[in-house]
């Protein structure tokens, strides 16, 4: 198929489906997470990777750094600036990831 | 980064970014980009926008102009200075680039053309763009320090922009007689890495009192206060009594001018000669930024704090040391979590959406001595046209955080380190 053809051939499968966006971008908060937390594996750090992890366990994480009962030394202080939904969306798209 | 095979869609990019690269102008073979951007500046900030650009939407035509083929970075650095890591540890390339498409061009720009929607290069070649990143980082302003001339830098460095004048800061620092005083000078705000003068100071301290212990620091500053200020003055009575004097601006700290021939540093309350003199002189956005008109009567960017878009030129972006981000403090951390909120919004701004609201983070951590690190952390969103405090979150680490913490936190900023040059360059 020439280029042309195929990337008409997307265009009508996106506008067929009703996608909202085009585009698909991290939530508000989660592209800075990658500051520390490595956005490979094969990066070797002292933070836990937050690619393809479980959503629970994130979010089970970040809400007890927030309440005080996971003890953390930057965590707790960052945790605090987010809402339950926003710590919802951030886990989700974090766990739909690939390395 | 993950390699994948080659898809059909792996293709149409490529067939796409071929063509822009050639510079074919048909409208047929042009209309797969999704719009070019051009990104000036390899640092953090610059760097890290490129790259994330392209994780977004390999679709857009991204070009990075950098002078330098090499980056060195700042963070850690100080380390460098006191002889505790090497300078290669700080060097970064841009030879992965390339896996992405991003074409990296190694000339410094030299102009923009705002209405054109041109950069121009020193060759004279123009790289034409739908959106401009600029992220030049800082430059020192040699009109503001009466004596500090680039010539003076070769002899009191600032050692604020990483490489040769670190190199040059730790030379004279080990060729010094033990006995000599070290002279330090600390801007008034804002510039870049607030905590920086200060973990400097702290680690020339450490080398001092391990290499040469008969030997002074003193801090003068044109500020009467400083980040982590509780944290660093704690530390340096408990580690470094006796050795560093810090002399704020009410105790006349700041220095009015300098003289490299007698290596002295003049207040408005006397004059300190140096064994080694360390000027951390004022700074504004690097030149690019003024040349671009983007660039207010303070030397920083004025930009708006969803996108990122200049206030004063449109299609034009200023991201990193260079940006007024409100409440966000000049550091590696901060541009890297702008860049990447940046290129989000270039991508919806390309495709006729309209950017969605961020949340950005920062994180610096300082280290007060090898194994005793300390940090400050803030969540910041719009608000009244500015990026704001989140509030009650955020805040410096604890004043009574135990020895453990101290040294869990020393490998936090290394293991930062790793992570954030992984991710930016690796």
């Amino acid at each position: 198929m020439k280029p042309s053809i195929f990337l008409a051939a997307c265009v009508v499968l996106c506008l067929s489906t009703g996608a909202a966006s085009a585009i698909d971008v991290a939530p508000a908060g989660a592209a800075a997470c990658s500051g520390c937390h490595p956005v490979s594996r094969a990066i070797e750090t002292p933070f836990t990777p937050l690619v393809g992890r479980n959503p629970t366990e994130i979010v089970t994480a970040i809400q007890e750094f927030r309440s005080g009962q996971r003890p953390g030394t930057v965590m707790d202080r960052i945790a605090k600036g987010f809402t339950d939904d926003e710590i919802k969306t951030i886990a989700a798209w974090y766990a739909a990831q690939k390395d | 980064m993950t390699r994948h095979p080659v898809s059909r869609r792996d293709f149409l990019r490529r067939t796409a970014a071929t063509a822009a690269t050639l510079g074919f102008a048909t409208p047929a073979l042009a209309q797969p980009t999704a719009g070019r951007v051009v990104v000036v500046g390899g640092g953090f900030a610059g760097a890290s926008c490129a790259r994330a650009l392209k994780r977004i939407d390999p679709r857009i035509t991204v070009t990075l102009v950098e002078a330098n083929a090499t980056f060195t970075a700042c963070p850690l650095s100080n380390a460098v200075i006191a002889g505790l890591r090497d300078l290669p540890a700080q060097q970064f390339d841009y030879k992965r680039f390339a896996a992405q498409r991003i074409t990296v061009t190694l000339a410094p720009a030299v102009g923009v053309n705002a209405d054109a929607r041109t950069v121009i290069l020193n060759d004279g070649v123009r790289l034409p763009y739908d959106r401009l990143v600029l992220a030049p980082g800082i430059e020192i302003r040699w009109d503001a320090l009466p004596g500090y001339t680039e010539a003076a830098a070769e002899r009191m460095p600032h050692a604020w922009r990483a490489g040769d004048q670190t190199m040059l800061l730790r030379k004279q620092l080990e060729s010094m007689e033990d006995g000599g005083l070290v002279v330090m000078s600390a801007p008034a705000n804002p510039f870049r890495c607030p905590p920086g003068p200060y973990e400097r100071a702290s680690l020339i301290a450490h080398f001092l009192k391990t290499r040469k212990p008969k030997s002074k620091l003193i801090v003068l500053d044109a500020k009467d206060a400083f980040s982590k200020q509780g944290l660093f003055l704690n530390a340096w009575k408990e580690l470094y009594p006796d050795l560093i004097e810090w002399v704020p601006l009410s105790k006349g700290g700041s220095v009015t001018s300098v003289d490299p021939k007698t290596n002295t540093l003049t207040t408005e309350f006397g004059i300190h000669k140096a064994a080694v003199a360390n000027v951390i002189a004022p700074q504004r956005a690097g030149r690019i930024a003024e040349l671009a008109g983007v660039a207010d009567k303070s030397g920083w960017c004025p930009i708006d704090p969803v996108t990122f878009e200049s206030k004063l030129r449109p299609n034009i972006h200023v991201i990193g040391d260079a940006a007024i981000a409100g409440a966000m403090p000049k550091s590696a951390f901060a541009a890297n979590s702008q860049a990447k909120v940046c290129a989000a919004a270039l991508a919806k701004l390309l495709a006729g959406e309209k950017p969605d609201e961020p949340k950005l983070i920062n994180t610096c951590y300082s280290l007060v001595a090898p194994d005793y690190g300390i940090s400050v952390a803030g969540v910041y969103e719009p608000r009244g046209g500015l990026l704001a405090d989140v509030k009650g979150a955020g805040g410096v680490s604890p004043a009574n955080a135990s020895p453990d913490v101290r040294t869990l936190e020393a490998n936090f900023a290394n293991g930062w380190f790793t992570a954030i040059t992984g991710e930016v360059f690796g």
